[in-house]
């Protein structure tokens, strides 16, 4: 696993916009209808492949016709809101799911492990646009508790907290429902990799010492029990944009998902492509994050390689 | 996976057939086989349902939002004033078609690229492996969105859509199975006998390699109907065919009117999937007992 995210940090963005242009170029049929050679269109194949390339390399991802501004600036634009709601359903999931995976891990058999093993079905069988619906539905509609779309509200003034305060409002409920697919996933895990843990050598040591349990879980054990979780975190940053290109939706959240959704709709092909390029980039830069902390808490990693 | 004791059997083992051994072990996995029989019933109603329920999905039929159980509707009428029921059964059809079709894609490019990957090894192997780790970088949804929205959303398009971005699993397995297999001995054993490479890598090492491979497209028809929901919940669908997602996508404005619309949809959805998901469970449990004795 190591070995991937070592390669996942090799892989040059030239391979990115390499790709990208091979489904521009299947594009090009379809957009030549409609546009005439304004756009560099009628160049062959190759010399729009390489301009291109040539382009994204200086983060010229082009213009968006549809919009009127350049791609990047558009999508820098959109970027933080996606970030804000990807970085916080995954932590949120990564705390819930380590703290249930060990509290279940102490009790195998106990009613905890098997709410988990629930929860963990739940989580993979439930459409993330239907729970967040459901949420909407029963959080927004019924108790109005938080808002029901957007990311923040206009008519609200003050200094920074009100409107940071706004903004968790907000946040919550697209928080939870992205974070409800991926929890499950990690405290199977945790629970998994700390049963591990707890039967092995050193822990028995531990034990042994006369260290209460609290101290062995949390000191000695959890910090190993962590890395494979890391890890699985790490792989999953694609799933979590996908899940969040959903969610985006559900909740009209002013991201990279809704502003991809509306491009896909208005043919805004520089702006979708912009916006694959860019998610990918997201990705390998949650790789790169992935593997630090892991060194954090696995001092050994960093030795390999 | 369950936490339910091994049973060890002390009988004098009898020869059986691959076939009902894995139903032998199969069988004692009880939340799959119930699994089991709920996905028949959705199999069932998806290829029956229309004909014994000949409502069409696109005609008004009644007025619009009609709840569930009144007015002879047992599950309401859409913001259209379509037969809700009509939908979720047509919808069956094409949502686990999808879920099929897709799958299959998915495993037939994934089988192929680890294969060829675990054989050869070297550069192929290098070259295979960056084009996978290349696909598991991008987001899939965004992708499949991307060759939806440039090549139209005929149903072919989302199936090939839904496969080309979901594939690297199986890639990962197929190619890890074949590395193992190819060192063992009736490989080494097939290759002195002058097998060609062809038959050695579909003939000889891919049935040996199948067990993990089926688990992993047993999840994937659950994962690649959700995929179609949210592709179809996002509108990205054939506007001419109803699946379950596309019912959400497009009721998705009234639930304030009728909430009904959209969860029982996605009832179908759930159920569906998490009936693939423990029947893949208990696949697990039928092709690889030896992970079981842990």
């Amino acid at each position: 696993m190591l070995v991937l995210n070592f390669s996942l940090m090799h892989l040059a963005p030239g391979d990115v916009a390499d790709t990208i242009s091979q489904s521009m170029g299947g594009a090009d049929q379809e957009i030549l209808d409609q546009i005439r050679a304004d756009y560099g269109l009628d160049q062959p194949f190759i010399v729009q492949l390489g301009r291109y390339i040539g382009n994204v390399l200086q983060f010229d991802l082009g213009y968006s016709f549809f919009y009127n501004m350049p791609v990047t600036e558009l999508i820098l634009q959109r970027l933080p809101a996606t970030l804000i709601l990807v970085i916080t359903a995954q932590l949120l999931a990564l705390t819930i799911g380590v703290v249930m995976g060990v509290i279940s891990a102490q009790k195998p058999n106990g009613l905890m492990s098997h709410f988990v093993t629930f929860l963990a079905l739940f989580g993979y069988s439930a459409p993330v646009f239907w729970t967040g619906i459901l949420l909407l539905i029963g959080f927004s509609l019924h108790f109005q508790w938080f808002p029901v779309a957007g990311m923040r509200d206009v008519t609200i003034e003050g200094g920074f907290w009100v409107h940071f305060v706004d903004l968790i409002r907000h946040l919550t409920l697209p928080m939870i429902t992205l974070a409800s697919v991926f929890f499950a996933l990690y405290s199977r895990l945790a629970r998994a990799s700390m049963m591990e843990v707890l039967g092995s050598d050193y822990v028995r040591t531990a034990k042994a010492k006369g260290l209460s349990v609290r101290e062995v879980v949390y000191k000695h054990a959890l910090k190993n029990a962590l890395s494979p979780v890391i890890t699985l975190a790490g792989l999953q940053f694609s799933a979590v944009i996908s899940g969040a290109v959903l969610v985006e939706a559900v909740f009209s959240w002013p991201g990279l998902g809704t502003l991809a959704f509306q491009s896909i709709i208005a043919r805004d092909t520089p702006t979708i492509l912009g916006i694959l390029f860019f998610s990918a980039l997201v990705v390998i830069v949650g790789n790169l994050l992935t593997d630090l902390a892991l060194r954090l808490v696995d001092p050994r990693v960093g030795g390999k390689k | 996976m369950s936490d339910k004791p091994i049973i060890i059997e002390d009988e004098t083992p009898k020869a059986q057939s691959p076939f009902s051994e894995a139903w032998g072990m199969f069988r004692r996995n009880h939340a799959a086989l119930v699994a089991l029989f709920v996905l028949a019933v959705i199999v069932f109603m998806a290829i029956f349902g229309p004909l014994l329920y000949p409502t069409d999905p696109f005609e008004m039929v009644w007025a619009p939002f009609s709840p569930p159980g009144q007015e002879g509707f047992l599950l309401g009428t859409d913001y259209l004033g379509r037969d809700l029921l009509a939908m979720v059964i047509n919808g069956a059809k094409v949502s686990l078609l999808i879920g099929l079709a897709a799958a299959l894609v998915s495993i037939f490019i994934g089988v192929s690229i680890g294969a060829l990957a675990g054989f050869y090894r070297g550069w192929v192997e290098e070259l295979l492996m960056r084009i996978t780790e290349f696909f598991q970088v991008l987001p899939t949804l965004l992708f499949s969105m991307v060759i939806v929205a440039l090549f139209g959303a005929s149903l072919p398009m989302i199936t090939l859509a839904i496969g080309i971005v979901s594939w690297t699993a199986v890639a990962r397995i197929t190619r890890s199975e074949f590395l193992r297999i190819r060192e063992l001995e009736y490989v080494m054993a097939a290759r002195a006998c002058g097998v060609s490479n062809t038959r050695l890598m579909f003939g000889v090492i891919l049935p040996n390699a199948l067990p993990p491979i089926i688990v992993q497209s047993a999840l994937m028809v659950g994962s690649a109907i959700l995929f179609e929901a949210g592709l179809s919940f996002l509108g990205l669908t054939d506007p001419n065919v109803v699946s379950w997602g596309q019912i959400i996508g497009s009721n998705r404005q009234y639930i304030l009117d009728a909430s009904y619309t959209v969860t029982i949809p996605g009832v179908a959805i759930f159920i569906t999937v998490l009936a693939i998901s423990l029947v893949g469970d208990g696949l697990n449990d039928a092709l690889n007992p030896k992970l079981r004795q842990r």
